[in-house]
């Protein structure tokens, strides 16, 4: 006898092993390797530490009066320091918070800002025809809002397009309220919840809303 | 004794006369232990030199030729081969189906003829099924890196992922993945659980400690009891029921790639079955091809008889006659339906320009060559058949190049029109996986039991209780 006879319970461990290990690995992958881990919660050190709270939060900036091309252009910019000084020349002139804006502009020289939601080169995203149709910042960039230094709070992985592509009456607003934020259709929520099934799919009808499932939409 | 020649005697007065007569599935037969000594001699004796000489180049192809187109095509990408707009499947796709082809023989000897109840398979089915196994392998390499991003295999497969992605159901191809893997599967299957008994003759017969050790292992404490065989055949017909309806299925599904494409050529009801009969008749070519030298250097001529290849040339030859009728159908449709793309297709196979001599060859030997086996004496001279094994290949190869790249070369638009000239690399990868196939089908021949013991025992007169020989007492 080559064997001893606890060998006979080999072949009901392996299952049972195989299972454990799988089950771990898959766990892993799912939770740590997927974009809602690698992506949520990136928030680089930026040059100049804007706070999004203080000006749209608090002071109700519109997001397009810095992004201002987000309406016409697939790119949604990022304002030069120009666009601060229309305020800054003025306000916290002499604040060292902004010698690099200052530098910048009176320079002509770029500020290093670091990106902080970028989608691969493989894909094409459009800023202007998603707003243009009513859906909002809120819906890939979340609460900016309300954030100091912008985090990354959406994962934008291709399934996260996607749930809106399959589905768009559940996200679409009215066009005039895209940049505000917190924005409801009611604050009961139960009657919101129906404004939206009624009003999304009204709105996708009418306004001919295509959201493109085939591969050459976005991977061009 | 006195009493069991007595009753032997009785058997053959009431026998039906000689040429009625079934042959014995074992010639020579001199009991069953003289049997098992028999069956097992090769895979225990001293490696040949035959073996050596068919191995080595076999293995460099398997270990260095292959593993060289292999590791240019993954890191350059599918530019390598020839294929290109319009003809966008070369000779990737044009193996892939040889190969699963191949493969088809084996499982329907090994499990729709165990189904029937013809005895006669115990002797080959083994090394019919060892040929399903690998060239199912042969066959599964070539759509994985056809996809040409072979990292991205895994998006064929349901596998739930953030990209959102899931596999197309509706599609013919994503069948295919699955008709190959369940095929793969369920073969591989098949052919280690049957070689379980043998696997437990080898052990007890082992001499040395690391051979026991290897067999002990693989045969998984297989003691013989009739409780275990009563398991093991049960399990053993569920199986061959799934093996015989993967012999339909699979190829089905290959040939519903292309009959689901509005291409003239390919868009025809009849591709399934073409396909699945294809594949058998090429399987059977490939069988003639590794009986008829196996049967002589592994000293098997008394277990694998000339009854049994003149069967398997039988089988050549029904599977042959009905490619036969399928390629005058195919003509015959092209013209009756009409369509002058259909009908410019099929023209240009036998009388286009670049491939018409491919369209020819298939002919003469797929059609031509297969009826030599109507005459006796060509059914039992081995030399003959081993020619028309090797001939059949290269005519099935032939009619799967003719159908992918000859409908797709010259479709609608004459300014689309190209060519398929195979590059190096192509012809490499072929190559390596013909070495990857013969190094592991030599290895199988020469370390496993080649033959089923069990199953050839079974089928003979020692191993059948109702027999005198096998101890039946009483008049028959």
């Amino acid at each position: 006898m080559i064997f001893p006879k606890w060998t006979n319970q080999i072949p009901f461990l392996i299952p049972i092993g195989l299972a454990l290990v799988g089950g771990a690995v898959a766990a892993g992958v799912t939770v740590y390797c997927t974009p809602k881990n690698t992506r949520v919660g990136y928030q680089p050190v930026q040059p100049v530490p804007f706070s999004h709270a203080v000006h749209a939060g608090q002071l109700g900036v519109d997001c397009r009066y810095c992004h201002s091309t987000v309406e016409k252009s697939w790119f949604s910019s990022i304002p030069a320091a120009s666009t601060c000084m229309n305020c800054h020349s003025l306000i916290l002139k002499d604040d060292p918070r902004l010698a690099l804006v200052r530098e910048s502009f009176t320079n002509n020289t770029p500020i290093p800002w670091v990106q902080v939601h970028i989608v691969p080169d493989y894909v094409y995203f459009n800023h202007s025809v998603h707003v243009a149709r009513g859906f909002s910042c809120v819906e890939c960039h979340g609460r900016v809002d309300q954030m100091d230094e912008v985090h990354h709070a959406k994962s934008l992985s291709m399934s996260f397009c996607l749930d809106c592509h399959r589905n768009p009456a559940a996200f679409i607003r009215p066009p005039g309220k895209v940049t505000d934020l917190g924005w409801q259709w009611s604050t009961n929520a139960a009657e919101a919840a129906k404004l939206q099934e009624v009003n999304g799919k009204n709105f996708v009808h009418d306004w001919r809303v295509e959201s493109l499932q085939s591969c050459s939409a976005c991977h061009r | 004794m006195a009493e069991s020649t007595v009753i032997l005697e009785e058997l053959n007065r009431l026998a039906p006369p000689a040429e009625l007569r079934r042959a014995p599935v074992v010639e020579n037969n001199r009991g069953l232990g003289a049997l098992t000594d028999k069956l097992s001699e090769f895979a225990e004796g001293k490696i040949p030199r035959w073996w050596w000489i068919l191995f080595i180049p076999s293995a460099f192809c398997a270990m260095v030729v292959l593993p060289m187109a292999l590791i240019y095509q993954v890191s350059t990408g599918v530019g390598v081969w020839g294929n290109n707009q319009p003809v966008a499947w070369g000779l990737d796709i044009v193996s892939f189906i040889w190969w699963v082809g191949v493969a088809h023989a084996g499982t329907l000897i090994s499990a729709l003829l165990f189904l029937t109840r013809q005895h006669w398979r115990t002797t080959i089915g083994r090394a019919a099924e060892a040929m399903t196994v690998f060239s199912v392998m042969m066959a599964g390499l070539y759509p994985a890196i056809h996809v040409g991003r072979a990292w991205f295999d895994w998006f064929m497969f349901p596998i739930p992922n953030s990209n959102g992605l899931w596999p197309q159901f509706r599609s013919p191809l994503m069948w295919d993945v699955f008709a190959v893997n369940t095929y793969l599967m369920v073969s591989t299957l098949f052919w280690l659980m049957g070689m379980i008994p043998d696997f437990a003759v080898m052990r007890d017969r082992a001499v040395t400690r690391p051979r026991k050790f290897i067999f002990s292992l693989l045969a998984m404490g297989w003691t013989g009891s009739a409780r275990q065989w009563h398991h093991y055949e049960k399990a053993y017909v569920v199986l061959c029921g799934l093996c015989t309806l993967l012999v339909f299925t699979v190829s089905s599904i290959v040939g519903l790639d292309f009959c689901t494409s509005m291409l003239a050529g390919w868009h025809a009801t009849i591709f399934p079955l073409y396909f699945v009969i294809g594949a058998v008749f090429c399987g059977f070519g490939m069988m003639l091809v590794l009986l008829v030298p196996l049967r002589k250097w592994c000293g098997l001529e008394n277990i694998i008889t000339m009854s049994h290849m003149d069967k398997v040339a039988k089988l050549t030859l029904v599977s042959g006659l009905i490619i036969a009728y399928i390629y005058a159908i195919e003509f015959f449709i092209a013209w009756y339906s009409g369509d002058p793309y259909e009908r410019w297709v099929f023209g240009h196979r036998l009388f286009g320009h670049t491939y018409w001599f491919l369209g020819w060859t298939l002919i003469a030997v797929n059609v031509c060559v297969t009826q030599l086996l109507w005459f006796k004496k060509i059914r039992a001279n081995l030399t003959a058949l081993f020619i028309i094994g090797v001939l059949i290949n290269i005519g099935m190869w032939t009619e799967r190049f003719v159908i992918v790249v000859g409908s797709l070369y010259q479709d609608f638009l004459p300014a689309n029109w190209g060519k398929y000239i195979p590059t190096r690399w192509d012809v490499a990868l072929y190559i390596g996986s013909l070495g990857a196939f013969f190094m592991m089908y030599l290895l199988f021949v020469k370390f496993l039991p080649l033959v089923a013991i069990a199953e050839v025992k079974g089928a003979t007169p020692q191993g059948n209780p109702h027999h005198p020989l096998g101890g039946a007492k009483g008049k028959p």
